[in-house]
């Protein structure tokens, strides 16, 4: 499929301008054209109000309101205050965390859609099964885990009933622990999607060949379809840390409030109307996030990918 | 057929336990919506009745969720119809190499992975410093979309990347004008693609919550009431509310896979090829 991408690509490129387009117009202004509304959605509410968070990121607050000025106190309060380091270091904990469990599950699960379900038909049920939960509301999926964790909850009384545990166990509500299992609950099928697609392009006669060449399973798997996979990997990698690097619900919820990341830090100044604060933060948040997507996109040509 | 290896097995276990995992907590909540009137929010079941959900009908008692939920609705469908349209035009736009259009790419990503709370936060700055009232309808609509637009997009790359030229140099050798060509040709070719765009749109919007936190002004959607429902609200009534919102998604899912099966049928009965191979 990419060679074929690649191929028309290549023609439409020395395919020279006597090819002309739409009410005939030259590409550049139909091209304009066509995408001014994407543009227009695109200016008014991703760069302006990026642009206007760096602004007042400058601007003073009191208790009640916000003034315009030039001046670097939030970020001085920000980059002095310890909490800043210890709440940007457990986001990216939990980044962590999340990626690697989230890449191994999700590899896992796509590799068997993948390479073990044979007939399209049951791998595109089996497919959807997987991310029809994307479209449902990850607030009520976050709730659907009280009757599981809690005190009383599902997993406590039936360790208790099988004799493990005496006591039931606190932590798995209201702790890292929860907060990274409903990150992994959300998330996975971010890490599915994409490496799946990877994976039902690359040519099964790669496979066999390297079992003809006397590859065991596990030396096609690591040699083979891991390389093959990666860009479907990284794609997934980008959502997975920039979903939970920007998150502040799903922190909030599961952690019954005791945990902090960067985003409950920007939510918690809203709430207290600090907005300059808040934009400040929420700069830092910006610029880790497309420090950290720029490094996964040295790994991978997203344009070509698709 | 060959036997299947062992791995076959321990892989399938492990993806059973993954879907009980994915829906697991959705169907224990489903069951304990039905909780008695003297139940709590875990097990045991103490009797089994409809009491939670008669709740939700009334509205006092636990806020306007029929006036979010119909907030909700149409909001969705705004943002529907206009994900499918703008990403369309997005679609055709990119086939073309046009000046600026890495720049605007790059937008397309960005606003995918920018964290939702920096355009909720933004988009409320600018309202307010510029003595806008935000509302649902205008500043959460436009957050909306910079959330379901580059889904859209990103099938859209997808479709026109597998997109074979020949029917359109048909369509034109024949004498079709540009118009007649995307109208006639393109559009039906795709037209099961911009169903799944349609399925994006709505559900993302439905569901929406960060980017619409700061940008729905005093009416809630319902994602917000819920959230808001969260911190106050210790009865099943909750479960009942998201049992019957996760109804209504599925629902809504189904309809979209069912027209899809449908639309691809027909073509099937109609002997055209055209659009195989797309998926």
């Amino acid at each position: 499929m990419s060679d074929h991408s690649q191929t028309t690509a290549a023609k439409t490129t020395s395919a020279p301008l006597q090819r002309r387009t739409m009410q005939g117009l030259p590409d550049a202004v139909s091209g304009w054209l066509l995408s001014l509304p994407l543009s227009l959605v695109l200016l008014f509410f991703l760069v302006l109000p990026i642009v206007m968070i760096v602004i007042v990121s400058f601007w003073g607050a009191t208790e009640f309101s916000i003034y315009p000025a030039f001046q670097f106190d939030n970020y001085e309060f920000l980059l002095t205050s310890p909490v800043t380091y210890s709440v940007f270091l457990n986001t990216i904990k939990y980044a962590v965390i999340t990626w690697a469990i989230t890449l191994v599950l999700g590899f896992t699960i796509a590799y068997f859609l993948a390479f073990h379900i044979r007939s399209l038909t049951w791998q595109i049920v089996l497919f959807l099964l997987c991310t029809i939960p994307f479209w449902t509301s990850n607030i009520i999926r976050m709730i659907s885990w009280i009757p599981f964790l809690g005190r009383n909850g599902l997993a406590n009384s039936t360790l208790i009933s099988w004799g493990v545990i005496d006591e039931p166990l606190e932590w798995l509500l209201f702790s890292d622990f929860s907060v990274i299992l409903a990150f992994v609950h959300l998330y996975t099928l971010f890490m599915v999607v994409p490496i799946f697609n990877t994976m039902m392009r690359i040519d099964k006669s790669l496979i066999e060949a390297a079992y003809d060449n006397g590859a065991t399973g596990f030396q096609t798997l690591t040699n083979v379809i891991v390389p093959l996979a990666k860009p479907g990997m990284m794609i997934g990698s980008i959502f997975v840390v920039t979903l939970v690097m920007g998150d502040f619900i799903t922190v909030r919820f599961m952690s019954g409030s005791q945990k902090a990341n960067v985003g409950r830090l920007i939510s918690n100044d809203i709430a207290l109307l600090q907005y300059p604060s808040a934009a400040a933060t929420a700069v830092i948040l910006l610029i880790t996030v497309l420090i950290v997507i720029a490094i996964l996109l040295r790994f991978v040509d997203i344009r070509k990918e698709l | 057929m060959e036997k299947r290896p062992r791995s076959f097995y321990v892989l399938a276990a492990v993806f059973a336990l993954f879907l009980v995992f994915l829906y697991g907590p959705t169907v224990t909540i489903a069951i304990l919506s039905f909780q008695g009137p003297q139940g709590g929010l875990t097990f045991p079941m103490r009797g089994v009745s409809l009491h939670w959900f008669r709740d939700l009908f009334q509205e006092q008692a636990v806020g306007d969720i029929w006036g979010s939920f119909a907030r909700s609705l149409v909001l969705g469908l705004m943002v529907m119809v206009t994900t499918v349209v703008v990403s369309v035009m997005g679609g055709l736009a990119f086939r073309k190499r046009f000046p600026g259009s890495g720049l605007v790419f790059y937008l397309i990503i960005t606003s995918l992975v920018i964290p939702s709370i920096l355009v909720s936060l933004g988009v409320g700055l600018i309202f307010s410093q510029s003595g806008l009232n935000v509302h649902w309808s205008t500043s959460g609509y436009g957050s909306q979309l910079t959330w379901t637009l580059p889904f859209g997009l990103l099938i859209m790359f997808a479709v026109f990347n597998r997109f074979d030229k020949s029917y359109e140099e048909a369509a034109r050798d024949q004498g079709a004008s540009a118009w007649q060509t995307v109208w006639n040709v393109v559009l039906p070719i795709i037209a099961p693609m911009l169903i799944g765009v349609a399925l994006f749109g709505f559900t993302l919007s439905y569901d929406e919550f960060a980017r619409t936190l700061l940008t729905a002004g005093s009416y809630n959607t319902l994602p917000l009431e819920i959230y808001g429902m969260t911190t106050n609200v210790t009865t099943p009534v909750i479960f009942a509310l998201g049992t019957l919102t996760t109804a209504f998604s599925f629902v809504i899912i189904a309809v979209f896979l069912v027209t899809v099966l449908i639309v691809n049928k027909r073509r099937a009965r109609l002997g055209s090829d055209a659009g195989k191979g797309m998926v």
